[in-house]
C-alpha cells in the first residue's frame, strides 16, 4: 500500500510537472485528499474479504464480534495515519509545500484517518458479504464518506490559508462527531454482520 | 373492502393540495412571487421522503430484532417509494430554482447534500441486488440500511446549515416558520404533507402485495416440484 500512495503521489508529479506553478493551493489540496481517499479505500477494502473463510470463523469462535470491529477499527486507523502521514511528506515534498498552519493541516490529516477507516471498515465488512465486492466497495463508499471529505477538505483549506484556530472550530467538531456516530453505529450494527 | 379508508382520504387530500395549491390564496413575496405555491410540492414531497425512510429504517430495526423476512419487505419498498419521491423533489426543486435563483443546479451545499443521499439510496439498491440468498440479503442490506440513514440525515439537515445555502434556514437566512408561512399555507402545506406520505405507504404496499404474491408462488412451485419428484 505504501507503494500505492508513493506511485500515486509520483504519477501527480509527473503529469502535473510541465506546469507547476500553475498548481493553486486549492488544486494542491484537492489533490492530496482526493489521493488519500483512493489510498484508503484500496488499503482497507481488503480488510476483510483478504481474510479465509477458516480463519474468519476461527475469529468467530474466540471472540465477540464487538472486539473484532473494534480492532478492525483501530488497525485500519493506524495503516492511515501512517499511509497518510507518509503520504503526506512525499507529497510536500516533490509537489512543494504551501500550508500557513502545519499543526491544523497534521490535525486534519488524523481525523480524516480515523474517520475514513471506520466508516470503510463496516463498509468493507458489508462488501465482502457479497460477490463482487470490489465495485460494491466503491458504490458503497463513495456517497457515504462524501460528507466527510467536504468537512476535511474545508478543514484542510483552512489551514493552509494559515487562518486562526477559531474559524476551524466548527469543522472540527463536526468531524468528530460524524467520527463518533459512525464509530458507535458500527459498534452496535456489525454482530448483526457477523453473524452471517 | 378492509382499510380502504385511507386510500380514499390520500385521494382526496392529493385532490385538495392540487386544486387549492393551483389557485387558493397565497402571500405576495418578493422575487418568489407565485412560485411560492410549489412549497406544497417541493417542499412537502422532501418532508414525506424523509419520513418514509425513517420509517424504512425502523423497519430494518425490526427485521434484525426480530428477523422476519415481511419487515425487510416493507423496510426496502418504503425505501424505493422514498427514492421515487426524492426525484420527484428534485425535479420540482430544480424548476422552482429555475425561475427563482435563475440557474436550473445552482451549485448549493442542500442540492449536492440531495443528489448524495440518492445516490446512497440507490446503492442500497444495487447492493440488495447482489444478493441471492434472501436471509442473508435482507440482514446486510438492513445494516447498510441504518447506516445510510445516519449519513443522510446530516447531509441534508445538518450539514447545509452549517454553510451558505440558498435554501431557508441555513447560513443566516431564517427558517420557513418564521416570516412567510401565513395560515394560508398551512392550511394546505400540512395536508399536502400527510398526503404525499400516504401515497408513499400506498405505493409500497402495493409492491408489498406483488412481493409476496411472487413468493409464495415461487414456493408452491418449489413445493410442488418436490411432489412430483
Amino acid at each position: 500500500m505504501l507503494l500505492y500512495v508513493v506511485s500515486t503521489v509520483f504519477v501527480a508529479y509527473l503529469s502535473f510537472s510541465l506546469r507547476r506553478n500553475q498548481l493553486t493551493p486549492i488544486v494542491w489540496n484537492t489533490l492530496f485528499w482526493i489521493i488519500i481517499l483512493f489510498t484508503a479505500v484500496n488499503a482497507i477494502a481488503k480488510s476483510f474479504s483478504q481474510e479465509r473463510h477458516g480463519r474468519l470463523m476461527y475469529y468467530y469462535s474466540l471472540c465477540s464480534p464487538q472486539a473484532i470491529i473494534i480492532s478492525k477499527i483501530i488497525y485500519n486507523s493506524l495503516i492511515m495515519l501512517a499511509l497518510s502521514g507518509i503520504g503526506f511528506a512525499i507529497y510536500s515534498l516533490v509537489m512543494g509545500n504551501p500550508v500557513g498552519d502545519i499543526g491544523l493541516y497534521l490535525i486534519s490529516i488524523v481525523l480524516a484517518a480515523i474517520g475514513f477507516a471506520s466508516v470503510l471498515t463496516l463498509v468493507a465488512g458489508i462488501a465482502s458479504k457479497a460477490d463482487n465486492s470490489a465495485t460494491l466497495m466503491a458504490v458503497l463508499s463513495f456517497p457515504i464518506i462524501l460528507p466527510m471529505l467536504l468537512m476535511t477538505i474545508r478543514l484542510a483549506k483552512n489551514a493552509l490559508d494559515g487562518l486562526d484556530w477559531s474559524v476551524s472550530t466548527d469543522e472540527i467538531t463536526t468531524l468528530l462527531s460524524i467520527d463518533l456516530i459512525v464509530i458507535t453505529l458500527s459498534y452496535l450494527l456489525f454482530p448483526y454482520l457477523w453473524r452471517s | 373492502m378492509r382499510k380502504i379508508w385511507w386510500k380514499i382520504l390520500c385521494i382526496a387530500i392529493i385532490f385538495y393540495v392540487i386544486v387549492m395549491g393551483l389557485i387558493g390564496p397565497v402571500p405576495r413575496l418578493a422575487i418568489i412571487n407565485e412560485s411560492i405555491r410549489n412549497t406544497y410540492f417541493h417542499v412537502a414531497l422532501w418532508l414525506a421522503m424523509t419520513t418514509l425512510l425513517f420509517l424504512s429504517m425502523v423497519f430494518s430495526i425490526r427485521y434484525l430484532n426480530k428477523g422476519k423476512i415481511n419487515d425487510d419487505d416493507i423496510a426496502s419498498e418504503l425505501a424505493k417509494s422514498a427514492i421515487f419521491f426524492g426525484i420527484l423533489g428534485c425535479l420540482t426543486g430544480s424548476i422552482w430554482a429555475n425561475y427563482t435563483w435563475g440557474d436550473p443546479w445552482p451549485n448549493d451545499p442542500k442540492l449536492n447534500g440531495a443528489a448524495v443521499g440518492i445516490l446512497i439510496y440507490l446503492a442500497y439498491l444495487l447492493l440488495r441486488s447482489s444478493f441471492e440468498d434472501e436471509q442473508r440479503k435482507a440482514r446486510i442490506s438492513s445494516v447498510y440500511n441504518i447506516f445510510a440513514f445516519a449519513v443522510f440525515i446530516p447531509i441534508i439537515y445538518i450539514l447545509p446549515r452549517l454553510t451558505d445555502s440558498l435554501h431557508p434556514g441555513s447560513g443566516g437566512n431564517s427558517t420557513f416558520g418564521s416570516y412567510d408561512f401565513n395560515n394560508d399555507i398551512r392550511k394546505v402545506f400540512y395536508p399536502a404533507v400527510i398526503g404525499y406520505i400516504l401515497l408513499g405507504l400506498w405505493l409500497a404496499e402495493l409492491r408489498i402485495r406483488m412481493k409476496h404474491i411472487n413468493r409464495v408462488q415461487e414456493e408452491s412451485l418449489t413445493t410442488g416440484d418436490k411432489v412430483a419428484h
